[in-house]
């Protein structure tokens, strides 16, 4: 065996990653039928990243997706009836129709926090989820997924600067699928490998094949080990590809024709069909049985999403508030009296031991830097070439008028002055402002 | 009974719920060694160690982020805003996720951000915001702003308790400025209920946090004149004591709104529809308000006692709506 996975979880892989292209071929057909309310947000390509990131964690680890992540919900133990009724926004499905598609969670059993819109976000949020972790001794792992426009958010910096400061048992999946709804990875960033970001928040990195589920797992778990053991966050870069548009709406003209082609030899699923063939993991037989039973799952909850009512319309007003309808209780798995006095109490100050280490043996390799990082560190004494051009043009510039309201140094107060000057007698002797009426 | 400050008090409540319940932890920038900018937090970090007393980089998305994913797991994070105005940097987090996260998925977040805010400390535009009614207009977070070092104490204490999400707002001008008894044991006072401060019956006055004070003041001008105003301080600006704005207005029949919150989009305008639904026909003249300009707040002094209200302006407004 190449790796540490057994021959059932190798299948379980599979199921998996087919359940997940299988429900999503089937939600664009819902589409065109018109069932779906919103939009269907494929991750066609991209199934063995989902899969095999997630299913890198264990029951009592977190992980919220990304709205592309639905096999990392699957492997999570959420069913395809929940994803079905997401889209179709039945009173049924986990939100009862409150929001849609992949946003949705469960803090009690799965523990999968919800994402939204609005990118980066929880990378900090997840952060928390791995600090309380901590904190309560529960020794888990939070898990969550960016993309690779997503990674230019100030969310996704102050989350992992947090994340990298308290060394949080948080692993962050750059989920790099070459494009941003349209605009490509190259346009986002002007580097190679986005994992080399982690260097600057100093915490350990790993570039994927996102279209090899075993190497995406294999990565994966030994990023989850390093974390659960206190070695900090991981970033993993995963290199896939959208094979679809943004959404159904989107058929993705902007993609070169060849980047598809190209994409289509790297399918990773017929790729891992090839290696489960390959290494006899599997037979023809075994595969149609998983086939079969994906069909049968996903044909009994399409019809009960199908079935399943809307929300009633007085659901609208209910639910803002927590009004008693949920206990909150931490689940503590340390003794409490190690974070009660006196127990918790400690020298409340700084203890700063490397001051002056820039003088040392540090300066001569950060002159060695190459030209852009020698430029951004002038603490050392180089001069910045940026700084030194950008002069020039500001000598240039206008004189800064009063930035908020108008001033006595205004120029359309000075021209009205000018012009009342002639109504009035004149009081040059006084500065404007001090004739103005309190 | 020992006099304290408001700054006190709210050190007391941190302390006391910290003390009473593990899960509570305080997270934000400098609150740990330092004390925190107000040294709302002093002694927090000596006492409760840094897995309690968590501080941050300068990230106040991060803060926010991190306070909601702890919440997740049962804690009780009380954030801090070192000032409230940086509110604006975690604006998204605030009312996006953590607002919108019970409604939309069930997931409760029992989180207090508290933070020093208002102005008359001449601190200019980023140092003296009242940025509440972004918050107010954001259904699932409650929002309080109390003017009394007993109602800090008690209302941070029921916040902490809340299993929403709380939006803490402490005025800096009434940090230090006042002191009066409280009880050093446990107490809370009720999210979401007003309290009147001072009858009267030719008029009503609502106000809250350091407005709260002018409006007192200007009512004890007014008692002079012989105007009794009726003074109500609201404490909690969401959910809203319409109940005792309403049973007041019943009686007066006249009502003056006070907030140091710029004008437009102010909760006057929301306090005054209320009224203008439920009690229309108890009214006897115009509903009448006394606001900041609808200006950034300026640095200056005399800039600033212009945009801010002030009793005489009250006494002003307040006498004008007595002889309508």
């Amino acid at each position: 065996m190449p790796n540490s996975l057994t021959r059932d979880q190798h299948l379980d892989l599979y199921y998996f990653m087919q359940l997940n292209r299988q429900l999503e071929e089937r939600l664009v057909r819902l589409f065109r039928q018109n069932k779906i309310v919103g939009g269907v947000y494929s991750s066609l390509g991209q199934e063995a990243v989902s899969i095999g990131t997630s299913y890198a964690l264990e029951p009592r680890d977190w992980l919220a997706p990304m709205i592309r992540n639905i096999g990392a919900l699957l492997v999570k133990g959420f069913k395809p009836r929940d994803i079905f009724t997401q889209h179709m926004a039945k009173f049924t499905s986990p939100t009862q129709g409150k929001d849609g598609t992949s946003h949705f969670g469960d803090l009690r059993v799965r523990h999968v926090v919800s994402p939204i819109s609005m990118l980066g976000d929880l990378i900090p949020v997840m952060t928390g989820v791995a600090m309380a972790g901590r904190y309560l001794g529960q020794n888990i792992v939070a898990m969550t997924w960016i993309g690779d426009g997503g990674s230019s958010t100030g969310a996704f910096h102050e989350g992992l600067n947090l994340a990298a400061q308290q060394r949080a048992p948080l692993v962050l999946i750059v989920e790099n699928n070459q494009w941003a709804y349209s605009t490509p990875v190259a346009r986002q960033v002007p580097i190679k490998n986005l994992a080399d970001r982690a260097v600057a928040y100093g915490i350990a990195s790993k570039i994927v094949d996102g279209n090899d589920v075993v190497a995406t797992y294999e990565t994966t778990k030994s990023a989850v080990e390093d974390c659960r053991a206190g070695r900090g966050p991981v970033l993993i870069e995963v290199k896939t590809m959208r094979m679809k548009g943004h959404a159904q709406h989107d058929p993705a003209e902007y993609v070169p024709k060849a980047m598809f082609d190209y994409w289509k030899t790297q399918d990773p699923i017929a790729r891992y069909e090839t290696y489960l063939t390959e290494h006899k993991l599997w037979d023809a037989k075994k595969k149609s049985e998983i086939d079969a039973r994906i069909e049968r799952e996903l044909d009994a909850d399409q019809k009960f999403a199908e079935e399943s009512p809307m929300p009633p319309a007085e659901l609208a007003e209910q639910g803002v508030y927590c009004e008693g309808c949920h206990t909150i209780e931490a689940e503590w798995r340390r003794a409490k009296k190690e974070v009660i006095p006196p127990a918790s109490n400690e020298e409340a100050v700084w203890k700063v031991a490397d001051f002056g280490a820039f003088k040392g043996p540090f300066a001569p390799a950060a002159a060695a830097a190459p030209a852009p990082r020698a430029a951004a560190s002038g603490g050392n004494g180089a001069e910045s070439p940026l700084v030194a051009h950008d002069e020039p043009e500001v000598a240039k510039q206008t004189p800064l008028r009063v930035p908020f309201g108008r001033g006595p140094k205004d120029r359309s107060v000075e021209l009205e002055r000018r012009d009342k000057v002639a109504e009035r007698p004149p009081r040059h002797n006084k500065p404007p402002h001090k004739r103005r009426r309190r | 009974m020992p006099e304290i400050t408001m700054l006190e008090a709210i050190r007391q409540a941190l302390f006391e719920e910290m003390e009473r319940d593990p899960a509570v932890v305080a997270i934000g920038e400098d609150i740990g060694v330092y004390g925190g900018a107000f040294k709302a937090t002093e002694g927090l970090l000596a006492k409760f160690g840094h897995e309690r007393v968590i501080e941050t980089p300068i990230s106040e998305t991060a803060i926010v982020g991190a306070a909601c994913g702890m919440s997740y797991l049962g804690l009780r994070p009380v954030a801090e805003m070192q000032f409230i105005d940086f509110i604006a940097c975690c604006f998204n987090q605030v009312t996006n996720f953590v607002a919108k996260s019970h409604y939309r998925w069930g997931a409760p977040v029992p989180m207090v951000l508290r933070g020093p805010s208002g102005g008359g400390v001449h601190g200019g535009p980023f140092h003296s915001a009242n940025p509440e009614m972004y918050f107010v207009h954001t259904p699932g977070l409650k929002v309080i702003y109390p003017s009394t070092a007993y109602d800090a104490k008690g209302l941070l204490k029921s916040a902490i308790r809340d299993n929403n999400p709380v939006l803490f707002f402490e005025h800096k001008f009434l940090y230090r400025r006042i002191k009066e008894e409280v009880p050093a044991g446990d107490f809370t006072v009720p999210i979401g209920k007003a309290v009147v401060r001072r009858q009267g019956s030719d008029l009503t006055i609502v106000s809250y946090a350091a407005m709260a004070h002018v409006a007192m003041e200007a009512a004890a001008t007014l008692a002079k004149e012989g105007i009794e105003a009726d003074v109500i301080d609201l404490r909690t600006l969401l959910p809203l004591d319409s109940e005792t704005i309403l049973a007041s207005v019943k009686n007066t029949n006249r009502l003056l709104i006070v907030h140091e919150d710029t004008r437009t989009g102010g909760i006057a305008g929301e306090i005054a529809a209320i009224v203008c639904e439920s009690a229309f026909e108890h009214l006897d003249a115009p509903i009448a308000r006394v606001t900041a300009l609808d200006t950034p707040v300026p640095y200056a002094p005399p800039l600033e006692e212009r945009f801010l209200p002030n009793a005489e302006k009250v006494v002003a407004a307040a006498r004008e709506l007595a002889k309508y």
